[in-house]
């Protein structure tokens, strides 16, 4: 009963802090070592214990490209995993559960399986261990190798003492049990794959931290925030080994004025937060701005506004990544469209602001953050999505003899001195100044300024018209119909439009990476000769497609093309449904195909 | 023997501050202290906040950095880390330092970081023209205190050593020599330095006289490892005393700690990394 697409959905309903998320990482993980591509998607309550979590992991033979909607194999520890996730199961979905949890639950009819994992972990006298008693079940049930269960549990599970002893027993009782109950094949075992190429394991923040590394990060400093701190808990870690820093800041203003300090020092630097700190760092992020100071800051999104949702995905943060601040602070905005693109957008990040002197923004989301993904090992740090580039430092003849930091050029990008460097002291200033850095207040300097600074922008906009990375455009050529959006969507968008092609609607889209400088070319050339298009976006007051119809409003205008907004703040990323159906509401209300 | 004089380290910047202003004579000190101790220039950085005083690095022909309001000390603490090997020094003005800036002082105490932080405070906001701050007399009428103000003037150096900064002192502009001992002791000492000085403001607060009414200097068998010595000299107010409350010189620097880890960690590569995330 697996769907023509060979892939399957599996949903984990649990109270939170008893295990569900890693009974779900690890039956995860367990399938990816198997040879399947895997792409989960979570849900936490803000609490720290107590309350509902969801975990959906998606398994595929092949590249698997969002979340998926339908569960088709439901798994639920607790009688709300069942009652708030009943509706989620398909049609010929199957239920597996606890007994001693849920009693008699009314499938209507579809296929249930009973584990009775409390019993079981009673039973070995480890009752915390349930978990990984269902995770053994799943084990057989998948048909996924009891061997490498094993394995998976050994190495993430904790070692102390006997617990992983108790873990490893508490995984072969469920697997024995469920092999001795249900011997027949399981309607949704995938067909295992016999070779395969390695493989990451990746959630986003670990994507993002290690895309860092590799794009030379050397200083990072933060202040812990759902859900950014993973990106912060990875640097911690490898960044001694690279000989360089990570200082947990007493707030993100600290933060984010340690990292311009660091990156004036020479060290590619970086910090990441979420909305609230990146409200805090926006003054800061200005002088970055005007004293040509290159940072990265990674925005990973959570709902809004104020403390709003924190465990919980939103787009919403578009309009103040892009504008906020006071006075004109050119800046960049990247928006990666999949974890496997955080990574080399981390890369580019750093080379944009090296390069430009400039603070960079990389816009992320809860959902994106803490979903694992498999992918393909990256090929080079400096690839065909990347590009490295370096901060220009001051030339010999340059310091020998009155060395003008803030030069004005053809692309405005200035040489940049470090401290330490013979001729090199200059003052690197937040008010306006002059070429030395020397603060200057007259009309003519200002405007001279203002002009260097944005002329790096406009530098760095023909540059990334050359970067295949600076937006994805695919589906169907030409079509009437399109899609632009940003970011994680992108998942649900592909595989809406793989059902809308089935429909025998062609369509196509396009997601720009570099939000600001938007790449208009590639934008332009796409929605040339479209009826409509439809923005799909994650916050409440269509924030995207404002800024879309904003930018483009002569060529929409002159083609009569419209804007169709599919905005959605709910907390939750969109189905796959949800745009399918706003697509096709779309193609029907322009007068068909 | 020092190769270097003070004036090598001034800017052509003619600094914007009144005749008069007590910060000229920290700018002069520290000058002296960077010629006593014969730093090159190029690897000097100065790092200020907003106000008169943090107009400071303009006129220096050091590196420097003015950043926004209150936040010299984790500028200075990024570039510190980013390279042990510069001299930092952040200034700022009792506005930046003790008001929007004062989260920041327990926690470049508590990390011990290596860098001088010399406060000019002048017991008023200057740059925007005479309201009162953190460290003002009660009392005092200002166009934004019409009737006086009602909070209870702050005590810098007993909140320095509350937070046990491993270094806090106080001077006054109209004692150069001292300042210029106190700056290099400062400079040249191995984690986070605190110093306080009394640098009147001659258009909005002008307490010359009275400083020099009320300062004597630290007794001098005043044990400067003694924290509760330290704060029972911090807390006479008639006398205000000038010189090093504390010093101890025994814990390690931040940036030092950072480098023990450093070469503690077995170094990576990505790729190394990267194989601990195979699937
Ligand atoms: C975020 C922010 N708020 C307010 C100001 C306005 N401002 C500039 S200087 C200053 C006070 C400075 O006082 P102090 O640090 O004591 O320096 P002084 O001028 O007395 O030397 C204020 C409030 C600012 N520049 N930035
Ligand atoms: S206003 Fe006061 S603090 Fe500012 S320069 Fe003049 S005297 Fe100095
Ligand atoms: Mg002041």
């Amino acid at each position: 009963m697996v769907k023509r697409d060979q892939t399957v959905v599996v949903r984990v309903g649990g109270e939170a802090g008893e295990g569900t998320v890693t009974l779900g990482e690890l039956f995860t993980r367990i399938a990816a070592r198997a040879g399947l591509e895997v792409y989960t998607f979570r849900t936490y309550p803000a609490e720290i214990k107590g309350g509902q979590v969801l975990f959906q992991t998606r398994l595929g033979v092949k590249r698997v490209l969002s979340e998926g909607d339908a569960a088709d194999v439901l798994v639920v520890m607790n009688k709300p995993g069942w009652t708030e996730n009943q509706r989620d199961l398909q049609p010929r979905g199957v239920l597996v559960y606890d007994p001693g949890a849920v009693s008699d639950p009314d499938t209507q009819g579809r296929a249930q399986f009973a584990i009775p994992a409390g019993v079981i972990a009673q039973e070995l006298d480890f009752a915390r261990g349930k978990n990984v008693v269902m995770v053994g079940a799943l084990t057989w049930l998948f048909r996924l190798g009891l061997d490498l269960g094993r394995d998976i549990v050994n190495a993430r599970m904790a070692r102390h003492g006997d617990v992983l002893q108790q873990n490893l027993k508490a995984l072969e009782a469920g697997y024995a049990y469920a092999e001795a109950h249900y011997p027949a094949p399981f309607p949704y075992a995938l067909p295992l794959p016999e070779q395969f190429e390695e493989r990451l394991l990746l959630s986003g923040a670990e994507a993002l931290a290690l895309g860092a590394l590799d794009g030379g990060c050397r200083f990072y400093s933060g202040y812990p925030i759902t859900p950014a701190t993973g990106v912060m808990e990875a640097l911690a870690k490898y960044l001694p080994a690279f000989g360089g820093t990570m200082v947990q800041a007493e707030d993100e203003i600290a933060a984010i004025n340690m990292v311009i300090g660091a990156s004036f020092a020479g060290r590619r630097s970086m910090t990441a937060t979420s909305g609230p700190g990146l409200s805090l760092m926006i003054e800061a992020l200005g002088m970055a701005s005007i004293a040509e100071i290159p940072i990265v800051v990674v925005n990973v999104q959570r709902a809004g506004p104020s403390t709003g949702l924190p465990t919980k995905t939103s787009q919403g943060d578009l309009f103040l990544t892009l504008y906020g601040g006071h006075g004109d602070a050119p800046r960049f905005v990247l928006a990666p469209d999949s974890v496997k693109d955080c990574y080399y957008q981390m890369i580019n990040a750093f080379s944009l602001a090296e390069y430009y002197q400039m603070p960079v923004i990389v816009l992320s989301d809860q959902a994106m953050a803490s979903r694992v993904e498999t992918m393909p090992y990256p090929e080079s740090s400096c690839g065909i999505w990347s590009e490295c580039l370096e901060r220009q430092l001051p030339s010999e003849a340059e310091l020998a003899k009155d060395y003008r930091r803030y030069r004005d050029t053809k692309d405005g990008i200035s040489s940049m001195a470090i401290p330490g460097m013979t001729g090199g002291a200059y003052l690197s200033e937040s008010l306006e100044h002059d070429v030395y850095g020397y603060p200057s207040q007259t009309p003519e300097n200002h405007q001279l300024m203002m002009e260097k600074r944005s002329k790096k922008v406009e530098a760095a906009r023909r540059r990334l018209a050359k970067w295949d990375s600076s937006a994805r455009r695919w589906g169907h050529r030409g079509a009437k119909f399109g899609i632009i959006g940003w970011g994680s969507t992108r998942g649900a968008v592909r595989e809406a439009m793989v059902q809308l092609g089935e429909m025998g609607i062609e369509i196509e889209a396009i997601y720009p990476h570099t939000l600001l400088p938007m790449p208009d070319r590639a934008v332009m050339e796409f929605i040339y000769g479209k009826k409509a298009i439809l923005v799909p976006e994650l916050n409440f007051s269509s924030q995207f497609a404002r800024m879309i119809s904003h930018r483009y409003y002569k060529q929409l205008d002159a083609q009569d093309i419209h804007v169709h907004m599919l905005a959605k703040e709910q907390g939750i990323p969109f189905k796959i449904s949800e745009i399918y159906e706003a697509a096709l509401e779309m193609v029907l209300e322009e007068g068909g195909k | 023997m020092s190769t270097r004089k003070a004036k090598d380290y001034k800017s052509e910047v003619k600094p914007i501050w009144c005749p008069g202003c007590g910060d000229y004579a920290v700018l002069n000190a520290l000058m002296r202290a960077f010629a006593e101790l014969d730093i090159p220039q190029d690897t000097i950085v100065v790092a200020s906040g907003i106000g008169c005083s943090s107009r400071f690095p303009a006129f220096l022909n050091t590196f420097g950095i003015h950043g926004v309001h209150g936040r010299p000390l984790p500028l200075a603490t990024g570039i510190k880390m980013a390279n042990p090997e510069l001299t930092v020094v952040a200034v700022g003005g009792d506005g930046d330092g003790f008001s929007i800036g004062g989260g920041h002082i327990p926690h470049a105490a508590r990390r011990n970081v290596e860098i001088p932080y010399i406060v000019m405070d002048n017991s008023i906001y200057g740059m925007t023209k005479g309201q009162a701050s953190p460290t003002s007399p009660e009392g005092i009428k200002r166009k934004a205190s019409p009737y006086g103000t009602v909070e209870a003037p702050l005590n810098p150096i007993m909140m320095a050593l509350a937070y046990e900064a491993t270094f806090v002192a106080r001077t006054f502009s109209g004692k150069l020599k001292e300042m210029v001992e106190i700056f290099m002791a400062a400079i040249q000492h191995p984690g986070f330095a605190f110093v306080q000085v009394l640098s009147p403001c001659v258009s909005f607060l002008d307490t010359y006289a009275h400083y020099r009414e009320i300062t004597a200097p630290i007794p001098e068998d005043h044990d400067p490892t003694d924290l509760l010595a330290a704060m029972r000299l911090a807390q006479a107010t008639e006398t205000l005393y000038l010189g090093i409350f504390r010093c101890m010189a025994d814990r390690p620097g931040y940036s030092r700690r950072f480098q023990e880890i450093q070469s503690a960690v077995h170094p990576m590569t990505v790729p190394e990394v990267m194989d601990r995330y195979q699937r």
